[in-house]
């Protein structure tokens, strides 16, 4: 079955990879600069977890998790280079497990 | 379209004469959203069946005070596996999957979705995770016996068949996962020219929102199913205070889930619901922009309500506090679409063909099921309601009623499209009444034994009980009488009934320019995109 139609649907409205392209593939170095950075960050997190802040443990880690996970998606997964409706979603779902980890400490940060 | 030939012969369910696969393998490896829908549809039903076989099972142990026909391990698995399959095989798929896959892409004007092979895998996914939670029944140490909800220290200890139940949990979520990313896609990408925003017709809005919910939280259910399995495996302790875990975490993570996993269930039944409601009342839909805009709303609030299980589980008095607020806040969205529905009915010219008795019937149900859930979401009354019949009874008026009524509403309002022949109205409108006496004698009665103490999932009960027990399970009998008669009037319908015309309801959304039966290709030009709900100048055909 084919469909014509939808084939020039699909490629008319495929912005989002063509930015991707435009920019081009992004150099060894700096991807190995954004790895060492991870790499860094992760030591950072082992690091803090031997040191005793009381609740500010937890807020670190999380505080680090999230700046890896900010580099892996942005460079790795090229979101800086989508348009806007891409990184929209994306910030979506940031902003709504924000909120899911943010209400369980409504839990735990008063619990007895 | 050649209009000369009979529509019968070149339907989408019959061999594709221009060639590609043929047999069983035309249907498993399909990429046509309508024959995978159909797939969806079967298994669905097929999976219904045996759980409310498991339901009536329960519901004449139950019958009786006493240790009758089933022993008390037996009665735990009985209700588990009626949750397990119930839940993540039935009511999670059962709309956006069948229906959805099969209406969503006509309803923008599209001739499928856009990933079309990640949709056969997902529903790949679905028989596989399917079979696997079969295989948990019949191997191991016995079927599980934790209740669909895997609570931890239990799941953890119990011997029986947990850990590849979990696993088929896993692989089940991630078909949902894919079916929402496949839909999102397809309404940002496939919409014909013309289709804006504010042309979508609401049941696409509903799927629009169900996908974001489907994407955004079931990969929790995923991480939470997986850390059930390494902790009975690897006994890493998570959720073990004796090795410093925490219980209530898995209840955090599991209900971070499976709240948002009743509005992936109820959201599309609800958009069922605003397709129907118009066209039966022949006037346009009261409040567009409003059951729009609620559907995300729903998805969105009904994100951040999850603690409202756990009023009684020992968490902080402040979480108790914020999340009876915010679920007295989700109750808005979704009264907004009730009165938004009623509004539509006023003063319409009403034809109370069976599909608009079942969006009716899914209306009164869901509202008695939706102003309980405020008892249960009011930590005060929660405190003496909570984990008795009470709970029971406000979900199965909610998901059964809800969701179970708008299915069926579905199957009514749609099957003369997809298999271009007509029901018999008398025994479909015999059967809406018959299932509606049933649900409400099986279920009401459990209001009353909740508030008077009546715990759920209990193997035996006091004597004080029994009365409203034996109500309860004739309720049950009425209510299989009911859905024995709908499925069977269906069969016939679709297989020997009458010819369907085109457009038998009068509707003004695309699917009904198609013929009916639905044919292998639906557009062979870009539709032009109509006002879904005006029906000037649209009249049922015939």
């Amino acid at each position: 079955m084919t469909d014509t139609r939808e084939t020039t649907q699909a490629t008319g409205q495929d912005h989002g990879h063509d930015h991707g392209q435009d920019h081009g593939p992004l150099s060894y170095r700096f991807l190995t600069l954004i790895w060492a950075g991870l790499m860094v960050l992760t030591a950072i997190t082992v690091a803090v977890s031997k040191v005793d802040l009381g609740f500010m443990n937890v807020a670190v880690a999380l505080g680090v998790a999230s700046i890896k996970a900010s580099l892996v998606i942005f460079f790795f997964m090229h979101l800086k280079y989508e348009n806007w409706i891409i990184k929209g979603m994306v910030l979506t779902a940031f902003v709504i497990l924000a909120i899911a980890i943010g209400l369980t400490f409504v839990d735990v940060g008063y619990r007895y | 379209m050649d209009h000369t030939h009979d529509p019968q012969a070149t339907a989408f369910y019959k061999p594709d004469e221009t060639g590609g696969k043929s047999g069983l393998a035309s249907w498993i490896f399909s990429t046509d959203h309508k024959r995978i829908g159909l797939l969806y549809l079967s298994l669905i039903l097929l999976m219904f069946c045996a759980a409310t076989v498991l339901g009536l099972i329960i519901k004449l142990k139950l019958m009786t005070p006493g240790s009758t026909l089933l022993s008390p391990q037996q009665y735990n698995a009985m209700f588990t596996l009626h949750g397990v399959i119930m839940i993540f095989l039935v009511v999670i798929p059962s709309v956006p999957a069948s229906f959805g896959n099969i209406f969503l892409p006509l309803h923008i004007g599209a001739n499928d979705v856009s990933f079309p092979r990640l949709n056969n895998f997902s529903w790949w996914l679905y028989v596989i995770g399917a079979l696997l939670a079969l295989t948990s029944i019949f191997t191991g140490d016995g079927a599980p016996d934790t209740g669909w909800t895997f609570y931890v220290p239990f799941s953890e200890r119990t011997t029986t068949n947990v850990s590849v139940a979990v696993i088929a949990v896993f692989i089940l979520g991630f078909s949902s996962i894919l079916t929402g990313l496949n839909f999102i896609t397809t309404i940002h990408r496939l919409r014909a020219p013309g289709m804006t925003w504010k042309k979508l017709p609401l049941f696409a809005w509903s799927l629009y929102a169900t996908g974001w919910i489907q994407v955004l939280a079931t990969p929790i259910l995923g991480i939470t199913a997986l850390l059930i399995f390494a902790e009975r495996v690897l006994k890493l302790g998570l959720f073990n205070p004796a090795q410093g875990g925490d219980p209530l975490l898995y209840q955090h993570l599991f209900w971070i889930y499976s709240h948002p996993a009743v509005y992936i269930m109820i959201l599309p039944a609800m958009g069922v619901i605003s397709e129907i409601i118009p066209v039966f009342s022949r006037k346009p839909i009261f409040g567009y922009n409003m059951i729009a805009f609620s559907s995300l709303a729903i998805a969105f609030a009904g994100s951040l309500v999850w603690a409202h299980h756990m009023f009684t589980s020992g968490m902080s008095d402040t979480a108790v506090l914020v999340f009876s607020f915010l679920t007295f806040v989700v109750a808005i969205p979704s009264a907004i679409k009730v009165f938004n529905w009623l509004s539509t009915l006023y003063k319409g010219s009403i034809s109370l063909d069976p599909p608009l008795l079942f969006a009716l019937g899914f209306i009164l149900m869901f509202s008695i099921g939706g102003l309980t859930g405020l008892v249960l979401g009011s930590a005060g009354t929660d405190i003496h309601v909570h984990d008795t019949y009470f709970v029971v009874a406000h979900f199965h008026y909610v998901i059964f009623g809800g969701t179970g009524l708008g299915m069926f509403a579905a199957m009514h309002y749609w099957a003369p499209k997809v298999f271009g022949r007509m029901y018999d109205h008398a025994k479909a409108a015999w059967s809406f009444w018959l299932i509606i006496l049933g649900m409400n004698v099986l279920y009401f009665p459990m209001f009353i034994m909740g508030l008077q103490g009546m715990p759920r999932r209990y193997y035996d009960y006091l004597p004080q009980y029994a009365p409203l027990q034996m109500v309860s399970t004739w309720g049950s009998w009425f209510l299989a009488a009911g859905l024995i008669l709908m499925f069977w009037n269906l069969y016939q319908g679709c297989r020997y009934g009458p010819p369907a015309t085109k457009n038998p309801w009068g509707g003004a959304t695309l699917e009904w320019t198609l013929p009916s039966p639905l044919q292998h290709e639906a557009f062979h030009h870009d539709p032009v995109a109509p006002e879904p709900y005006d029906y000037k100048g649209v009249n049922p055909d015939g």
